[in-house]
């Protein structure tokens, strides 16, 4: 099972409440269809998410990563592999051929924070036939 | 080619080796036939085996099984030199084109009256270690015969059996061979303080028996000094062991020994050749392994159409003896012409120095260290060198007045030897570590095999290192360009309490995933009582110890609750039935003697725990970094065999260090006999009952590369037991790597198990009374780290499984079942799973 995001216009997919975050920790977000982001809070405030599902396990646990920097990017690691990945592009920094999908995240007025995706068009794959 | 090699000691071991090494046709038929039952070991490190090290750290690399035919335990009976056949002590009959004999010596025993009485012994292999191990534990003293190299190892042996040791001495001073009266005088003194009492210039007129039973009794010492002894070694010189070859007709020389050419090549036969310590080659008998490595390495060279003819022997030797470093190499003696003697006898730091220079003091030419042999390695290699500095500064090794170093191994030149056991140059090194063969101490010890024999030049292996720029970095990450040691000291040393703190102060960047679980594992360990998962804390745990339960491949966890010593009511095991039914939880029994319950989903597990303390349970911390189990056998209490009730042990031990991080998982054992049924020696720590208290191991591993723990203490009662257990712990946890294992740990110990023991038992850094106050603090702060989350609803709130849908179990977790049991359904990576 894969989920196609629609193509071009900007779709919201999740309304997270901020107060359910902590700095420099990630939460999973449950999305339309049954797979899952996690989202980043870091430590100057600004906000990162990208897909859950560890690529090379197939499970969703990236939420669960322990965040850093590797040359002043921010990262988070696999916490079963322990394969880093750039919270920016997606990009796996241990292996070029892995990569997260990447969300926009935009914080609202209300306390709450928007996830959508940006007319990248790509397959969310979830890992599981 | 059918080679066949009589002897399988170091030099037939080595032989044997180099020559399937280097024989890369593959045609070449190695038979070697070893009297002992075992194969080869270190008999220069065989002392060792009275400060904990056993039979298999003694042993040498295994010789590769499909070129060579090693027959144990078969001893040659005679040699056929016309029908080029051995007959051997098993009956049968092996031919060769090529006959190598590596026998080596026989200890001499002087033919004084009671010299074969029961009580007397030789030093020479593993056999006669375990006699005079028996015979230690109904004697008060020992008399070792010969203060040589080997009578003063004995000595040491019988000091480490718990005998008073006597030394008796013909020459007017000890280590005769090796070094000169100065040095001899200080090592006597030296030795002296230890407790062995030395009788230099004395003269054994016999060995006294009790004329009931025979035994030995001591010693009369031809200036009418009597001994009172229950054991007598005899340590008094080799005898090259030639008798095969003089049977067989072959020359002997006039001491002995195998006459051979410069190839090794028998003077009477040329299909015979003598290495080690049966040759007698130029007149000479070589008692030391280097000469013998030597002649093993030419014998393979002229065997596989080599013309390489055996060096100048290298008689260098340096040793630590009682701790005390001796050193003697090149002409040490100054018997060359004309040469001088440069002396630095310092009765303060008592080291004693002495360099043979050329008659115009511009080449070295050899030297004796006793005492301080720091510069040994470099000392050596520079023997036949022009010298670089006042020769009195050179051998300690410091400017007087700077202090500062001088000689450096960047001094040499390209051809000088750095490790002599092995023959190789500082050339070869360089280029090792230039091609990028080698970036480290081990690697070079592979590659070139520097460093593998006496040990002694590993410290100049590190200075070339670092002299080839090789940086020997133990910074953990880009983050902090420090090792985990030294940000333990930083962290307890300036009462750091947050990862902001320490990164900001001692680190740059924002922390990565290892540097943040080596911060949370040092705050852990000193602060127990704070929960790993509150405030910034929460962000530094590992994988594991985020959820306190065990991650698995889909994202699920696995809960193990504590089970101390592996005893469980049936209550309490129908509850953990009751909870894995409940939870749909496949079961399963660890390793560590209790029952791991899995695929539990992270919203689930305070639900299970909320049962599981009820019970009575708590925390097993099986995702953590810290103490896991003390496994046990079942002991006295019901075993037939059992002298101490291990169980108790076990689970004292297990409650006293539970929830203690710690650098990586620590297990320990306690067996209530040496049946061992507990495996304990397989454990971070293990102990053994034995009839007059408990045996500790440490340092034991299985895993990746299984290790066996070596004796730290015997005998002790159980306080003391604790005690040492608790400072060998918190040791290990302030000065051990990120994830290094207390076995690795051990192994990188400067002066190994001897220096563990006495900075924890002696207290030589006087640093005890701190580890013990860790200790304490550690015992009486504990808390269960569940039943805390349970009780806080802060915490709690970190299980849930969405933000958006906090007790939603995730729809990408699902199951299948095998064996009757729920198990992950397969899941599709998106890539293929390769080893990292």
């Amino acid at each position: 099972m894969t989920i196609l995001v629609s193509e071009k216009t900007d779709r919201l997919l999740a309304v997270v409440p901020t107060a359910a975050l902590r700095p420099e920790q990630g939460a999973a977000v449950l999305l339309p269809g049954g797979t899952s982001a996690a989202v980043f809070l870091l430590h100057d405030g600004s906000l990162h998410a990208v897909g859950n599902i560890d690529p090379f396990y197939g499970a969703p646990v990236i939420c669960h990563g322990i965040v850093g920097d590797r040359a002043g990017a921010p990262t988070v690691a696999s916490p079963l592999g322990k394969q880093v990945f750039c919270l920016r592009t997606g990009r796996c920094l241990d292996d070029p051929s892995a990569s997260l999908p990447v969300f926009e995240v935009t914080a609202a007025d209300d306390g709450v924070i928007h996830l959508s995706m940006t007319g990248n068009n790509r397959e969310i794959p979830v890992g599981q036939s | 080619m059918r080679v066949i090699v009589i002897g399988h000691g170091m030099v037939g071991h080595r032989f044997a080796e180099a020559l399937t090494d280097r024989d890369h046709s593959e045609t070449v038929q190695v038979t070697v036939l070893s009297e002992e039952p075992r194969p080869a070991y270190d008999r220069v490190a065989l002392s060792s085996f009275f400060d904990g090290a056993d039979e298999e750290a003694l042993r040498l690399p295994e010789l590769d099984a499909e070129r060579v035919d090693l027959r144990l335990g078969v001893a040659a009976e005679s040699i056929d030199r016309d029908r080029k056949v051995v007959v051997t002590t098993d009956g049968g009959e092996v031919t060769y084109d090529e006959l190598v004999l590596a026998t080596g010596s026989y200890p001499f025993v002087p033919p004084v009256e009671g010299h074969d009485a029961p009580g007397c012994f030789v030093y020479r292999t593993l056999d006669d270690l375990d006699a005079i191990r028996e015979a230690a534990a109904c004697a008060q003293a020992g008399v070792v015969i010969g203060g040589g190299l080997l009578g003063l190892e004995a000595a040491n042996a019988l000091r480490l059996l718990g005998l008073a040791p006597h030394v008796v001495e013909l020459a007017p001073h000890l280590m005769a061979m090796q070094i000169d009266e100065g040095g001899g005088a200080l090592l006597a003194d030296l030795v002296t303080g230890l407790g062995v009492t030395v009788h230099c210039g004395a003269a054994t007129t016999r060995v006294t028996t009790d004329p009931g039973t025979g035994r030995v009794t001591g010693v009369e010492l031809a200036d009418g000094t009597r001994i009172d002894a229950g054991i007598v070694v005899f340590a008094a010189g080799i005898r090259p062991r030639d008798q095969l070859a003089r049977d067989c007709g072959l020359e002997a020389g006039p001491r002995g020994g195998v006459v051979v050419d410069e190839a090794c090549r028998s003077a009477s036969d040329p299909r015979i050749h003598a290495i080690g310590e049966v040759a007698c080659l130029g007149g000479r008998v070589f008692g030391l392994v280097a000469p013998g490595y030597a002649m093993a390495e030419t014998v393979a060279d002229r065997l596989l159409g080599g013309h390489a003819t055996v060096p100048d022997a290298d008689l260098s030797t340096k040793l630590k003896l009682l701790g005390i470093d001796v050193a003697s190499f090149g002409d040490a003696k100054a018997t060359a012409e004309g040469a001088l003697e440069v002396v630095v006898n310092d009765p303060v730091r008592k080291a004693y120095g002495k360099l043979v220079v050329s008659d115009d003091a511009k080449t070295l030419l050899g030297g004796i260290l006793v005492g301080d042999a720091s510069q040994y390695a470099l000392l050596r290699a520079m023997v036949g060198a022009e010298l670089s500095e006042d020769p009195s500064v050179l051998i300690t090794g410091a400017n007087t007045r700077s202090g500062e170093r001088v000689l450096g191994v960047g001094a040499l030149p390209g051809a000088a030897q750095i490790c002599s056991c092995n023959a190789v140059t500082k050339g070869r090194l360089l280029a090792a570590i230039t091609g990028g063969e080698a970036s480290d101490v081990p690697g070079l010890k592979a590659c070139t095999r520097a460093g593998t024999g006496c040990g002694s030049c590993v410290p100049a292996l590190r200075q070339l290192l670092e002299s080839a720029g090789v940086e020997q970095s133990r910074a953990i990450c880009e983050h902090f360009a420090v090792s985990r040691a030294e940000l333990f000291e930083i962290i307890a040393g300036a009462g750091i309490r947050t990862f902001t703190e320490v990164i900001e102060s001692h680190g740059r960047g924002r922390g990565c995933d290892l540097c943040k679980p080596a911060v949370a594992s040092i705050l852990a360990s000193l602060h127990t009582g704070d929960h790993v998962l509150d405030g910034e804390r929460a962000a530094l745990q590992d994988t594991n110890d985020r959820h306190l339960a065990n991650m698995q491949r889909n994202g699920t966890y696995s809960v193990v609750p504590r089970v101390p010593g592996g005893e469980i009511t049936p209550a309490k095991l129908r509850v953990l039935a009751e909870v894995a039914e409940e939870f749909g939880l496949y079961t399963k029994i660890t390793g560590g003697q209790r029952i791991d319950l899995f695929g539990a989903r992270l919203e689930q597990l305070p639900r299970i725990w909320r049962r599981l303390v009820d019970a009575g349970f708590e925390s097993g911390h099986a995702y953590g970094k810290a103490i896991r189990t003390v496994k046990s056998c079942v002991g006295s209490t019901w075993c037939r065999y059992g002298v101490a009730d291990s169980v108790g042990l076990a689970i004292e031990l297990e409650l006293r260090y539970r929830g203690l991080r710690s650098p990586h998982k620590l297990k320990g054992g306690v067996s209530g006999c040496a049946r061992e049924c507990a495996e304990a020696r397989s454990k971070d720590f293990g102990v053994i009952a034995t009839e007059a208290g408990w045996n500790l191991y440490v340092g034991g591993n299985g895993g990746f590369r299984p290790r066996h723990a070596e004796l730290l203490v015997s005998d002790v009662p159980r306080s003391e037991l604790i005690t040492i257990i608790d400072r060998f712990l918190m040791f290990y946890i302030r000065t051990a790597d990120r994830l290094q294992r207390t076995a690795s740990w051990v192994e990188g110990l400067e002066g190994g198990l001897s220096h563990l023991r006495e900075v924890i038992v002696d207290d030589s850094l006087g640093i005890c009374a701190s580890l013990d106050e860790a200790m304490s603090r550690h015992v009486s702060g504990y808390a269960d780290e569940w039943r805390a989350v349970l009780d806080d609803p802060e915490r709690l709130a970190k299980f849930s499984s969405f933000v958006n849908a906090p007790e939603a179990p995730d729809p990408m977790i699902t199951f299948t079942s095998e064996r009757g049991q729920r198990i992950p359904a397969p899941s599709r990576p998106l890539l293929p799973l390769e080893p990292r």
